[in-house]
């Protein structure tokens, strides 16, 4: 082999973008129909189910915070790559600019999404 | 036979790096019969109209991987593609996409050679056996594994349907990593650590993004994109996995 080969760092990216993908697909549709259908117009479950004080209850226990952390940050994750791809297949290789922005807005994202989970308390 | 001959157009691109500053379309009528592939169509234009016109074939029967086109836009075989399909209307010919073309449909695969070479396509078995030995057997089961994987004709379809080897011609693409593939998974085969430094490289399988347009053209089923994404998930468990063996695929 000619050329020197350099490990690509895409499986960090990929993988991260294949768990979002797979939990969006698997999640993404249910959490639309309980947030945005279910609860908002009073069908099937109790109206009070996203009060704000379950809501709390669910964000301060330990499982709560993973489910709302890996929702959130996998989902990041997943969107800013598929759009950084996106983007170039449409022509606009906007290269490391685009990375930074893309993935370092899930970065800041995962992050805040983190910060906040733990500030709130157990 | 003149009842049933009727009379197609072929669009044709010609180009001829030597005089033309950029390709030029040029419409032959030609007459046919319902048994001539679009490769005929061509032959006939070569031996009645324009002998000037440069095109490869060899075998006519969808074997050689030699007569690939774009026709109306698609990456095709034209030995194994009719015009009794798209008359009345016209038939537009032209050199696979995403390659240079060295002259009118012919195009430059010297890309395609390098990287056929670069993934050893040839079985690394882990000792050499001697002839008193004797061959290196293999189950059915094992060469049912792989064999989709190897009958691949390089015929170059895929990478004319690959946009992402149209962004960068440097990604290793469908067929080679499909022949990659079929010698990773060969039982008898022990040379995977060493092509997986292809596979991981920023030449290798990431580049994709799972369009899968490569498998659909493919006139031998090979599957290309199936082997691509099968490689994918290889290559991140090399990449995370390799901290916890001693040797992992590359540096
Ligand atoms: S994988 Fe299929 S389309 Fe690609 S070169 Fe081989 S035979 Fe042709
Ligand atoms: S001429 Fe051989 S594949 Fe078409």
């Amino acid at each position: 082999m000619k050329k020197t080969l350099k490990r690509s760092n895409a499986p960090i990216f990929w993988a991260l973008f294949g768990a979002g993908g797979m939990l969006s697909a698997l999640l993404g549709p249910i959490l639309v129909f309980i947030t945005g259908l279910a609860v908002p117009l009073g069908m099937l479950l109790p109206a009070d189910t996203m009060s704000y004080a379950n809501m709390l209850t669910f964000a301060q226990n330990i499982i709560g915070k993973g489910f709302i952390f890996a929702i959130i940050s996998l989902f990041l994750w997943h969107a800013a790559h598929r759009i950084f791809h996106s983007l170039h297949d449409v022509g606009i290789h906007a290269g490391i600019v685009a990375k930074l922005i893309f993935y370092g807005g899930a970065m800041v994202g995962t992050l805040i999404t983190a910060y906040t989970l733990l500030a709130i308390g157990f | 036979m003149s009842e049933n001959q009727r009379i197609i157009e072929i669009e044709v691109l010609r180009y001829n790096p030597e005089t033309d500053k950029e390709p030029s379309r040029q419409v032959f009528e030609v007459p046919f019969t319902d048994d001539m592939s679009v490769l005929q169509g061509v032959q006939y234009i070569k031996d009645y109209l324009d002998g000037s016109l440069s095109f490869r074939w060899s075998c006519r029967m969808a074997i050689c991987g030699s007569c690939g086109m774009m026709i109306n836009g698609e990456p095709s075989l034209s030995c194994e593609t009719f015009l009794r399909d798209y008359y009345p209307a016209r038939v537009r010919v032209e050199a696979l996409a995403h390659f240079p073309i060295e002259k009118d449909l012919v195009i430059n695969m010297e890309g395609f050679i390098e990287k056929l070479e670069s993934i050893q396509p040839y079985i690394i078995p882990k000792e050499e056996r001697t002839l008193a030995q004797g061959e290196y057997l293999q189950t059915p089961a094992q060469l049912a594994s792989y064999e989709q994987f190897s009958s691949c004709i390089n015929c170059m379809l895929c990478y004319a349907a690959c946009p992402q080897f149209g962004l960068n011609a440097e990604f290793i693409g469908p067929a080679a990593m499909a022949l990659l593939h079929r010698y990773n998974i060969d039982s008898r085969d022990a040379g995977k650590a060493e092509r997986m430094e292809l596979v991981n490289s920023e030449e290798g399988v990431f580049n994709c993004t799972a369009v899968g347009y490569c498998s659909e053209v493919c006139p031998k089923h090979v599957d290309p994109a199936n082997a691509v994404n099968q490689n994918k998930t290889n290559s991140a468990a090399d990449y995370f996995l390799r901290f916890l063996t001693p040797k992992g695929g590359a540096k």
